[in-house]
Order: C-alpha cells, then sequence, then structure tokens
C-alpha cells in the first residue's frame, strides 16, 4: 500500500482516529508521517524483529568496502533495497530478481544455504526440476544403501535412477 | 454451518489432548507461507491488488480438489465480529496481526479447527495445520495436501535457487515454520530451561512463549519452531524437530522422575496448594491461573492428582482468555469481572468428581 500523502513511498504508519464518533484512517509513510506530526508518540518506529534482521544487513555495505546502491528500485512494486532495509520485508517475487547481488549474501547468513532442496510446485515446465530434486535425492540414499551393503535396495534405487535419466534425456 | 457455529463450539482439534507423547507434548502445528507471482506482497500491495488476491484465493479454494467443501469455509475478516476475531486468535487460528487492517484479510477455515487459511496476513497464503500431541507429519501432510490443491489454480512466486519466495527472507525456501508446542515444568521449576533454550538455539531452532514472538513463556508452556527454512526438506526439517523435542521430552521426564524420587513430599505439597488455590479462589488473573493450571496437570501426569483429565490445562488455557470468557458469558466483561467469571470457570472445571 503507497502512502497517502505522497503516493510514492510504502505506507507503514497507520492512523484511524475517531472524533465525535466520525471515522478517518490515514495511511502514510515514514516521512509524511513525520511531517504531519502523526508519529509524536513514538520515539523511533518500534523495534520489531524484522527491524533487527533489517539491521542484520548494514555491515555488508562496510565489509565489502562498496556501498550498496540502495537506490535502485523494483520495477514491478517500486520497493526500493533501502526500504527494504527499513521494513525487513520485500515487496514482491521479482523484488529476489532485483535485488539477487545484495541478497545472496544475507539469505546465506540467515538461512546458513541458498539453494532450495524442498517442495516445487508442480506447474508446467517444472517437471525438469521436480525430476532433478528427486534424482538427487534417489542418489543420496544410493550411496547410503551401499555404504549399509543393502545391494538389493541398492538396485532397486539405481533402476528408479536410470528411469528418470531417461526421462530428462 | 456459519462462523458463529465454529466458534462456538468452542474446543479446537489441538485441544483434544490426545496423540503421542501427550503428557508433555501439547501439540504441533506446521505453517507454509506460499505467494502469488506477480502481484506485490501484501505490506506493499495497493487495495486494488489485495483484493484481486482475496478473490483469487476464494476462487482457488472453490476449485480445491483436495479439500473437501463440507469442510472448509471462506470467510472474509471484515464480516467477522471483533469478538469472534479475538476468539480466532486466542485458539492460535489466526495470528494477532490478522485482526487489524482486516479490509482485504480473509481466512479459510476447517470445521474441526485442524487446519486454517490466512489470506493476506504478511504473504499472500499462509496455510496452517494444528494437531494434538507430537504429529508434526500428519500436520505437514495436512498443509501439504491443501498447499498441491491451491497450486493447481494458483501460479506460486517460486525460484529454482530460493524456493517459494516469501515477503520476508527468514521464511523463503519451503516457506515452512514448524512448531511444537510442549509443557516442562519440572525444567522450569528446577532452572534447567534456560539451559535448555541456549541448546536449541544451538542447534539452528527458536523458543517462543505461546502466542508467538515476544509473548511470555505462559504456564510453563514453550514453543519449539525451526529458524532455517531454505536448504532442507520439509521432512528433514520436521525429522530435526522432532529428534530434538525428544531430547527434551526425555529430559522433562528424567527430571520428573528425579523429582518424584527425591522431593516427592514437597512436590506434592506444592501440587495440592495449587488445586487448593484455584479450586477455592473467587477472582484470578490468566498469568496466576497458568502458573497453578501447569502445577495441576503436573499432578495429574505423575498420577499425584487423580479424577481429572490431563486436557483441562490446554482446554482452559484458551478458555480463561478475555475472549473466549466474555463469549460463554454472552456479553462484555471489564478487566475485574473477567477474572471473577476465570476463578468460576476454573473450579467447576477442575473439580473432583466424588
Amino acid at each position: 500500500m503507497l502512502c497517502d500523502a505522497c503516493g510514492k513511498r510504502i505506507a507503514t504508519v497507520h492512523v484511524t482516529k475517531v472524533i465525535n464518533n466520525e471515522k478517518t484512517e490515514a495511511h502514510l509513510c515514514q516521512e509524511c508521517a513525520h511531517e504531519q506530526g502523526q508519529m509524536s508518540f513514538m520515539t523511533e518506529p518500534s523495534s520489531t524483529f524484522h527491524n533487527i534482521l533489517a539491521g542484520l544487513f548494514e555491515p555488508e555495505t562496510v565489509i565489502s568496502g562498496r556501498p550498496i546502491r540502495t537506490r535502485v528500485r523494483c520495477e514491478n512494486c517500486g520497493l526500493s533495497f533501502g526500504d527494504f532495509r527499513r521494513l525487513g520485508h520485500l515487496g514482491c517475487n521479482h523484488c529476489y530478481e532485483t535485488f539477487h547481488q545484495q541478497l545472496e549474501p544475507l539469505i546465506r547468513r540467515v538461512q546458513g544455504s541458498t539453494r532450495h532442496t524442498g517442495k516445487v510446485p508442480r506447474i508446467e515446465g517444472r517437471e525438469r526440476l521436480v525430476r532433478e530434486r528427486e534424482l538427487e535425492r534417489l542418489r543420496k540414499e544410493l550411496a547410503e544403501a551401499i555404504a549399509q551393503e543393502a545391494y538389493e535396495r541398492a538396485a532397486v534405487i539405481r533402476d528408479r535412477i536410470r528411469e528418470l535419466e531417461a526421462e530428462q534425456d | 454451518m456459519s462462523l458463529g457455529d465454529i466458534v462456538k463450539k468452542m474446543s479446537s482439534e489441538w485441544m483434544k489432548g490426545t496423540g503421542p507423547e501427550n503428557d508433555i507434548v501439547i501439540g504441533s502445528r506446521v505453517r507454509l507461507a506460499r505467494n502469488i507471482v506477480g502481484i506485490p506482497f501484501p505490506a506493499v500491495a495497493g487495495e486494488d491488488q489485495l483484493r484481486q488476491v482475496v478473490d483469487l484465493v476464494a476462487k482457488a479454494t472453490e476449485k480445491n480438489s483436495r479439500i473437501n467443501p463440507e469442510m472448509y469455509e471462506f470467510v472474509r475478516m471484515q464480516e467477522v465480529p471483533l469478538l469472534e476475531r479475538q476468539l480466532l486468535v486466542e485458539k492460535h487460528l489466526i495470528s494477532p496481526q490478522h485482526t487489524e487492517q482486516v479490509k482485504y484479510k480473509a481466512v479459510v477455515l476447517r470445521k474441526d479447527e485442524a487446519a486454517s487459511i490466512m489470506v493476506n496476513e504478511e504473504d499472500h497464503l499462509r496455510i496452517q495445520a494444528l494437531f494434538p500431541g507430537l504429529q508434526l507429519l500428519n500436520a505437514w501432510e495436512l498443509c501439504n495436501e491443501i498447499d498441491d490443491g491451491y497450486e493447481e489454480t494458483l501460479a506460486y512466486a517460486f525460484s529454482d535457487d530460493w524456493g517459494y519466495l516469501t515477503s520476508c527472507p527468514t521464511n523463503v525456501g519451503t516457506g515452512m515454520r514448524a512448531s511444537i508446542m510442549v509443557h516442562l515444568p519440572v525444567l522450569a521449576m528446577t532452572g534447567q530451561v534456560q539451559r535448555m533454550m541456549g541448546a536449541v538455539t544451538q542447534f539452528g531452532l527458536a523458543v517462543r512463549g505461546l502466542y508467538g514472538e515476544g509473548t511470555e513463556f505462559l504456564g510453563n508452556i514453550f514453543q519449539l519452531s525451526n529458524q532455517v527454512t531454505l536448504g532442507h526438506t520439509e521432512e528433514e526439517i520436521i525429522q530435526h524437530l522432532t529428534n530434538v523435542t525428544q531430547q527434551i521430552i526425555n529430559q522433562e521426564r528424567a527430571a520428573r522422575e528425579h523429582i518424584l524420587r527425591r522431593g516427592k513430599t514437597q512436590l506434592e505439597d506444592r501440587i495440592w496448594r495449587s488445586y487448593g488455590i484455584l479450586s477455592h479462589a473467587r477472582s484470578i488473573s490468566t498469568q496466576e491461573a497458568m502458573q497453578l493450571l501447569s502445577d495441576v496437570r503436573l499432578g495429574i501426569d505423575l498420577g499425584l492428582l487423580r479424577g481429572i483429565e490431563g486436557r483441562i490445562l490446554q482446554e482452559l488455557l484458551v478458555m480463561i482468555r478475555p475472549a473466549h470468557l466474555q463469549q460463554m458469558m454472552g456479553r462484555e466483561l471489564s478487566a475485574p469481572e473477567r477474572d471473577v467469571h476465570r476463578a468460576a470457570l476454573i473450579r467447576e472445571r477442575i473439580a473432583i468428581p466424588r
């Protein structure tokens, strides 16, 4: 949701006022809320988990020695990397492409990995990926079976791998 | 059945007190975060886009071949009265955030309350399943199935490398958060809980209070959940969380045995004193009630208190909350009034039949 006042930045301050039973709602960005004095009751935006998370990215700019450009905006939703650092939230799936470079080290640090190995949606064109993940799993199982000298099970797994490999080609 | 009937029916599936390890594990929950490709995430989306998500999910729910339409109901949050929203929060069917800014939020409720789907919470969809006892795999299977059904009509935001794309990068990958609710009275009593929490973090897990992030540890009930959502399969995450929880269960059991051998008299004294207060109090706060109920539940588990069912802990845990008390009394109650009705409800529920 974009700010009611400037229409440019993302609204993060939601103000509901009830005066003489008249209810008004305003959705403002931090800057506009400050200007309008709507945030006088808060000193800093609440230090939620996301702020802390967002804070995690800060050292990145220092360590790499070159500042990350925070002005680039996602062309799908308009979010900048600076917005993300402040909010701790991305704007849309396209942001993951726009900010790929900046997100990679962060995701590695938070998640300890940058490669998904779990469920894959069975939408068209993804059958290949589904098979690839299945193959990885089977190869791991095969190695385990061989290590345990469970050759009968290994043979079954090997056949299944061959089948899948044939489908891949 | 209307939503009103659903919430009036009061008790959810997870509060039944059944399932494996139910002397220590209260419930297991799995939650999947999903988003629709091309539409900004809820925090950033405009009104039209949020409305579009609600409409898309409403349609996808109708077409979802994996869910029985008789069993599920799609409800727009705006149409849910304030009190009923709180009832849903208290039963863990929706998050507290889901009761605010409700204009373009919705929830799909399964009638036995074993599953719910939040629409336009932090992500477009949050599919969750809640089961009594240690049954993470069953909870995952139910979520997975509901998810398979939505996948037939919704194009999910997904990347080959990073998996399911979510509003917050801490959920990216599987989009799965699995959690187990455990009752650890003796580990808490003997001060071992802090150590356990430290150890658990080393294993990539998080410990939270009953109602999620930043909530207090009411009644010695802790929620253990996975931190990492990327790089492991759903089954691996569940296996890991289950293994660590099993260790904690073993420690709690060992501590219970130890205290029974070494300090049975003091323990019995403490349990009966707690029972005494609960069965005679005329006004009681949630906090005090939960602490004492934790003792009573321990007494039941150890066979020191007979004639009461163990499930009163999870049942009362929800029923003594403000919205449930008001629903039961059929009117709004001030805080002091709630304390009075809470005490009366507990007295009635923990009475030992003669």
